[in-house]
Parts: C-alpha cells; structure tokens; sequence
C-alpha cells in the first residue's frame, strides 16, 4: 500500500498526470449525464455511430492535410448528429438502422481513405490508436486542457439550466409538444451536444470505447435508483469516480487508459445490478 | 363561442388524407366521444387538434378562452415510458413544462398546482414512488394529473382505458366524469368503448365510411347508432 501511495505522488508530480485527470474526469462526468438520456431515448448506440463518423472526419482532415484537424471533425460530427436524432421521429429508417447504417458506413470509408491516402509509414498503428484511444491523453497540452474544461463547463452548465425541458422532451415527446415545449429544439440541442462531447472524448478512450462512457454509468444508476433526479446524479457520481479509478490504475500498472477506464465501469455496473437486485429482494 | 372548432378539415399522413371534411364543435363543459374503427383516422385528428402534425386542409380554431397549449393530452403509453426512471412527482410536474416558457426551473407555484393535481387524482401518497413500478391505473392517473397540471380547460384523452381491467376501468370513467361535470373540464375521448361512451358522453363523433356528429340522442336516432342498438341490443 505505502508503495502505491509513493508511486502515486511520484507521478503526481508531473503535470500530464494531473492533465489526464482532469480532463478525464471531465469528460466522463459530461458523457454519463448525456447518457441518461440517450439510453431512455433508445440511443445507446449514438456514441459509437457519431464516434465513426468522428473518425472519417479524422481521415478526410488527414486526407486534406490539415494540421487541425477538429473544427472539421467537430462540423461533421455534429451534422450527423442532428440528422441521426431526426431519423428516430421519421418512420422510413429506424433509430437503431440509421446509427448503424451510418456508423459502419463511416468507419469503412475512413479507413478507406487512409489506407489510399496514406501518409505515414504505421497505418494499422495509427488506426488502432484512433479507435481504441491512444496515449493522448497522456500528453495533452495546457491550451487542450482549458478547451476541454471550458466545453464541460458549458455541457454542464447547459444540463442543469434545461434539465426539466430535456426529462419532458425524453419521457414524452408528443405531451411535451401538444403542451408548447418547443421539443425539436431542444433534441437539436441535445444532439448538438452530444456530437462536441464524443469529440471530445475521442482523445480519451478512442471511437470503440465511446459508447461504454456514455452507457455504462446510466445502465448501472437505473439498476438502483428510481427516479430521474437520482439516475442522473448517480450515473455522474459513478462515472467520475470511474474514470479516475481507471486513469490511475492506468498509470500504476501501465494498461491502455481507455480500456482501463471501461473496465473500471464494467465492474461498477456488476456491483450495482448486485446491489440493485439485494433492495429489491427486500421490497419484495 | 366554441373552444374548438373543426371546420371543413381534411387529416392525414404525407400529404395523404386518412380524413376529409370533418364539421363540428366543441362547447365548455362538453363531453365528446370519439368512436370508430381501427384505422378510421381517430388518433390522427387527435394530433392535429394538438398541433403535433398540420392538418391537409381546412382549419382548427381555439376559442372561449382557449389557447392552442391549453390542451392537456392523456396519449397512450409508449414502451420507452414503461421501464423509465421518474418518480411520480417528477411526472406530473412536467405537465406544467408548458406555463414556464424559458423559465428553467419551476415556481413555487408550479409544484401547488402538481400537488394540488396529484391530491385530485388520489395518488399523493404516491409521490415518491417510481412510475414504471405502478399498476396500469396508477399510471394513468399520474398521466391524467400531470394533464391537469397543463390545463384546467380541456382534456383530450387517448383510449384512457386500453389495457385496464374492468374495475379499473370503471374508475376511471368516474374520475373523468367528475373532472367533466364537477371542475368542468371539456372532455374529447377516443373510445374503442362504445357501450362507455353512450354512458357518459354528450356529444359523439362517430368516424367511419360515414361521419356522424351530433349530441348522444341525435346519434341513438341515427342510422349508426341504430346499428349499434339493434346488434348489441342496447347494452348502454
């Protein structure tokens, strides 16, 4: 224990340590609270669709040779975003279609262009980090830093001021309407942030891992809690305590920080379906 | 005046009339049913008396008081609704989402009003509970409060019953019909029901090949309601 503890400071001393758990951190907490809702709206899989499309963005932004390549990624993302959130009131391609048919579709095509266009001599490499998150996180710069503490602030910020209007326009849409909730506006806005979010956190865990943020916390705080207010307060408790567990645990034993952090979230929602079925048991 | 009326309106899907011409009036304190087939176009004029789509032609106008957002709305429940995280409160308290305009939080009086809805519908002591843990008839009556909380005009009720068991059911009824005749409520109600119907509503929009709409004596004259008399020998 002392040995982990001295590891601990010892590492604490570097700043890119303390930038990873930040931001970390941070884009956990914005991932859990958006999926609340995503998972309710039967949108679990937007993250790992729109993480995709993320991706292609990345490998036309490689393609054109940009050196920055996010306002071009984030553009995309979001367009996808709000067509995605759209097709799930149409009837032609349902919800899950549209995410899947856009998420493999993207993915493929990415990869297709990188490979064709290649400019770097470790493709599979290059690949496999931007999928499964590199160690980006591990070397973030201050600028990086404020940006994503700025865009969490705002997430949050805006999360809390509309959160009644995002509980109606989730649980019933067409109430929400008929009663004069400009609802359409406010999926747009909810479509718009969750497209800046999963950019954001592709730095962090990569496209794959994506979707794990933002499912894993409101699956396992639905398996204890009954009311919104708590889903969402817990989801975000557990979420941030997650990915602080897993960037350490990443840095002490040398795991991908991605994966490290998913699997920290996996365990989570064990122990809380456990905890969740022992109430249960003693309702009942 | 009459707080809504219907006049020469046309309902439908893409462009695509499911309904044509459809004529009538609602007054306060009016009990309309709204009966016919699966398919007949009912839940679809119930939208677009809701504003939820535009109607292919003709016009709706509010009157008497009336707004457009004014109209609370029992709609039938969704799969998403059943296995949702919300605990009552937060339900019924949604319903006054509409009188907070851009307002991000609810006033003091906003929860009275909940309080209040909730206290009429008898669910009070269920305040705390989670929604998707109710019987059927306790939801619907956290859906029927949290309409209440929208409006104190007119209700318009998608199959309230569907999916009840008779007792229940009959509750409901009561508890719509003393919401109708006690706090004078306008009631509209899509019914699959039409024994129900001819029970406690005044007025009856019957959609079919042909439509009918006229108050319940007019409808047990005319050749709809007579079919219905003579097949089901009168089981009002």
């Amino acid at each position: 224990m002392n040995a982990i503890w001295e590891k601990l400071t010892f590492y604490w001393g570097y700043p890119f340590v303390r930038y990873a758990l930040v931001v970390g951190v941070l884009i956990a907490l914005c991932s859990s609270l958006l999926g609340v809702t995503l998972v309710l709206k039967r949108f679990s899989f937007i993250g790992d669709g729109l993480s995709h499309v993320a991706f292609g963005a990345m490998a036309i932004a490689g393609v054109l040779g940009l050196t920055n390549d996010m306002p071009l990624v984030m553009a995309i993302t979001i367009v996808s975003a709000v067509l995605l959130l759209k097709t799930g009131q149409n009837t032609k391609i349902q919800g899950d279609a549209a995410v899947a048919m856009i998420s493999v579709g993207a993915l493929a095509l990415g990869y297709l262009l990188m490979n064709i266009f290649s400019t770097s001599s470790n493709l599979s490499g290059d690949v496999c980090s931007t999928l499964f998150g590199s160690t980006s996180i591990l070397t973030l710069s201050p600028g990086e830093v404020w940006l994503s503490v700025g865009i969490s602030a705002l997430v949050v910020l805006i999360f809390v001021l509309f959160y009644n209007k995002i509980f109606a326009v989730t649980f019933d849409e067409s109430f929400a309407k008929a009663v004069g909730t400009a609802a359409d506006r406010y999926n747009l806005l909810i479509a718009v942030i969750v497209a800046v979010v999963i950019v954001l956190a592709m730095n962090l865990v990569g496209s794959l891992l994506i979707s794990a943020l933002v499912i894993f916390p409101a699956l396992s705080a639905m398996r204890v809690f009954k009311s919104f207010r708590s889903v969402t307060v817990c989801a975000a408790v557990l979420s941030t305590v997650c990915a602080a567990l897993g960037i350490l645990i990443a840095i002490l034993a040398g795991t991908p920080v991605g994966s490290t952090i998913v699997a920290v979230d996996i365990l989570a929602f064990f122990l809380l379906s456990g905890i969740g079925r022992l109430i249960g048991g003693i309702r009942k | 005046m009459a707080q809504l009326t219907c006049q020469n309106l046309s309902v439908g899907y893409d462009g695509r009339p499911v309904l044509q011409g459809l004529n009538f009036e609602v007054s306060a304190g009016d009990y309309l049913c709204i009966v016919g087939e699966n398919g007949s176009g009912k839940s679809t004029l119930m939208k677009t008396i809701l504003s939820l789509q535009a109607p292919i032609g003709g016009t709706i106008l509010t009157g008497d008081g009336l707004r457009k957002n004014e109209i609370g709305y029992l709609p039938q429940q969704t799969q998403v609704q059943k296995d949702f995280p919300a605990s009552v409160k937060e339900i019924v308290l949604s319903g006054c989402q509409g009188r907070c305009g851009r307002r991000p939080f609810y006033s003091k009086k906003e929860k009275r009003l909940a309080a209040d809805a909730m206290d009429k519908m008898r669910i009070s002591q269920l305040a705390g509970r989670c929604y998707r843990e109710l019987s059927g008839g306790q939801q619907q009556r956290v859906l029927l409060a949290r309409a209440l909380c929208a409006t104190r005009k007119m209700l318009l009720l998608d199959e309230p019953v569907s999916g009840l068991d008779p007792k229940v059911t009959m509750e409901m009824y009561e508890l719509i019909e003393s919401l109708n005749q006690e706090d004078g409520i306008t009631v509209i109600m899509i019914s699959h029901d039409l024994s129900a119907a001819l029970r406690y509503a005044s007025h009856i929009l019957h959609i079919d090949d042909s439509v009918f709409f006229g108050t319940k004596a007019d409808y047990l004259r005319s050749p709809q309601g007579k079919l219905f008399d003579s097949g089901k020998g009168g089981g009002v």
